[in-house]
């Protein structure tokens, strides 16, 4: 890699996990800065010129969402830690609450101070054990270090409850996870109001991803243009980017957010496994829109796989090679969203059913004629037709892998299998 | 039961401390409960209703809502197989197959004799090292054949 690491500098390290190692390598210092020199605007103002946008999968300008805290509020104001890692195909969250809590734990008080909020949550997802009691203890050490609880660094009273979510994806998406948090099922809520005016608790809250807070340290450290002048006019910085499936060496890769899809799966994570030819990859988490091998030239900035009629979502690439039946990859993601949907909308709960129906005939060879027509009719009746946008990501997998790899459904509806199905038994069905 | 539920009251008392309000200490009690007596009985979820003040239809809506929480016992050691397509991609169904042989049983079961219940869950989020499983607590992978023979003889021992 021919530039510095900002968010993986301390992964690979056993021993860097902890305050001593953190400390060390010049932690804490950004925040006391922020917190000893600098004004919550000009804290906010620095993160909004570095250019960095929410990390979880929406891309939104962090500096931006944080001003939108009203002034003054007579309420409590909330920072609300997202980390309910749940995309499938997506896993640097987890890499950094078990390997860098303390990179988190800064970027948080340097969140905090900026929103002048004194209490912090941070909602980790349930199955995340071994990160819970890592996360737990970092903030059990930096308390003891002066940077937790009443009087921070002599500056700033706040402090962290971790809490525990209990398995549902649906609980990832912003306003599920405060009514989640709440004690409640699931259920997201309708926006406008926007948490920053009333979120948690009906108090104005920031929620605000892992690895989006890991970057603010840095930011501060080094300054805004130079976390900007690593990616593009629109995004600054770097990524962590999951990659999966079939390459050579699947694992949490950093770059600069300008890399291309096809560096990523070449150089980062040592290509196609056994040499075999690419056929598809997901370049966002399971929710993005498939790209066929002949579109990986694409840079991974929020922007451009926008532009290429896909997204840069949680950062979640997704390979496929050659051996792959698209029929059964997109019956595998019907599973999920059938399965994860909160069925808070008829038609989410009813459309993703129906689509995981449909599929299931489809793959075992009682497809009809028409399915391909009901399944594309099922999906555009949940575009933009709910509360949430897990609908719209239930339905974008389905138009994007029938309009890609049209042939292989037909065949699989005409013949009731396909050659992979064949050839590659063992692997995939 | 409720003697074991009462013997929780001090750990309640400090999880409701970190909480702005009540009602938030739901999922953390729950987990509290489950982690006591093995599931969440009714007995359960009756003193979480009087706990956070959420009537106790309310707790038992949470309770099905989230799939880590269970309404029965299941066995000792708990092999959840990720069945998400990052994992179907590296071979998970063949491990599904294979768990589903050596134990004799299907998914959502448990073994006569009460060590293993066998379980298919979505993304666990731990895709490097694919084929993968929770088992407890515990993330494992990659798993082939030779890794689910370990497993099982591990879990074996588990008490």
């Amino acid at each position: 890699m021919s530039f510095e690491p900002v968010l993986s500098r301390r992964l690979g390290r056993a021993a860097g996990t902890w305050y001593d190692a953190y400390a060390a390598d010049g932690g804490y210092e950004a925040a006391k800065k922020a917190l000893t020199a600098m004004t919550p605007a000009q804290v906010i103002d620095e993160v909004t010129r570095a250019n960095l946008r929410g990390l979880g999968g929406a891309g939104f300008p962090t500096g931006k969402k944080w001003s939108f805290i009203p002034k003054n509020s007579s309420k409590p104001v909330y920072l609300v830690v997202n980390a309910d890692e749940g995309e499938p195909g997506t896993f640097k969250d987890r890499y950094l609450l078990e390997r860098d809590p303390h990179a988190v734990i800064e970027g948080m008080l340097i969140a905090a101070y900026a929103i002048s909020s004194h209490k912090a949550y941070i909602y980790i997802r349930g199955e995340y054990v071994e990160a819970y009691r890592r996360f737990c203890r970092a903030v059990e050490e930096a308390r003891a270090h002066g940077w937790v609880g009443k009087g921070a660094q002599g500056v700033w009273d706040w402090e962290i409850t971790v809490h525990r979510g209990a398995g549902a994806y649906i609980c990832g998406e912003e306003t599920a996870l405060l009514t989640s948090l709440e004690g409640g099922k699931g259920f997201p809520r309708l926006k406008p109001p926007f948490p920053a005016i009333s979120g948690l608790f009906a108090s104005p809250t920031i929620v605000n991803n892992v690895e989006t807070l890991a970057a603010v340290p840095p930011i501060l450290r080094r300054g805004a243009a130079w976390f900007a002048g690593l990616g593009t006019p629109k995004q600054g910085g770097t990524r962590l980017f999951s990659v999966c499936g079939h390459v050579t060496t699947p694992g949490v890769y950093e770059a600069p957010v300008s890399v291309t899809l096809r560096s990523l799966i070449e150089q980062h994570a040592g290509g196609v496994r056994g040499g075999r030819a690419l056929k598809a990859v997901i370049p966002g988490g399971i929710s993005a829109k498939i790209l066929t091998a002949s579109e990986i030239d694409v840079a991974m900035d929020f922007d451009s796989l926008m532009a290429a009629g896909t997204m840069a979502g949680s950062g979640g690439v997704i390979v496929m090679d050659d051996t792959t039946c698209m029929v059964k990859a997109l019956w595998t993601a019907a599973k999920f969203f059938a399965h994860e949907s909160c069925g808070q909308c008829s038609p989410c709960r009813e459309g993703t059913g129906w689509i995981f129906k449909v599929l299931t005939r489809v793959l075992h060879g009682q497809g009809r004629p028409q399915d391909l027509d009901v399944l594309l009719s099922a999906a555009g009746g949940m575009e933009g037709k709910t509360i949430c946008v897990f609908a719209d990501a239930a339905a974008w997998p389905v138009q994007s892998y029938i309009r890609k790899f049209r042939r292989e459904f037909e065949q699989h509806i005409a013949t009731g299998t396909c050659d992979l199905t064949r050839d590659y038994a063992d692997a995939h069905h | 039961m409720s003697a074991d539920v009462s013997a929780l009251e001090p750990q309640a008392k400090e999880i409701l401390a970190r909480y702005d309000q009540k009602q938030a200490a739901m999922l953390p009690l729950l987990h509290l409960v489950q982690e006591q007596v093995g599931y969440i009985p009714p007995e359960g979820e009756q003193w979480v209703s009087e706990k956070t003040g959420v009537a106790v239809v309310h707790v038992h809506e949470v309770v099905t809502f989230y799939t880590m929480y269970r309404t029965k016992a299941i066995g000792r050691c708990h092999l959840q197989v990720c069945t998400n397509l990052p994992c179907v991609l590296r071979g998970a169904e063949s491990v599904l197959a294979y768990l589903k042989e050596r134990l004799g049983i299907d998914v959502g079961q448990t073994t006569p004799d009460g060590k293993f219940t066998l379980s298919s869950v979505e993304c666990l989020c731990a895709c490097e090292i694919a084929p993968m499983a929770q088992v407890n607590d515990r993330y494992v992978g990659p798993l082939d054949r030779a890794a689910v023979d370990r497993l099982l003889e591990e879990g074996g021992h588990v008490l």
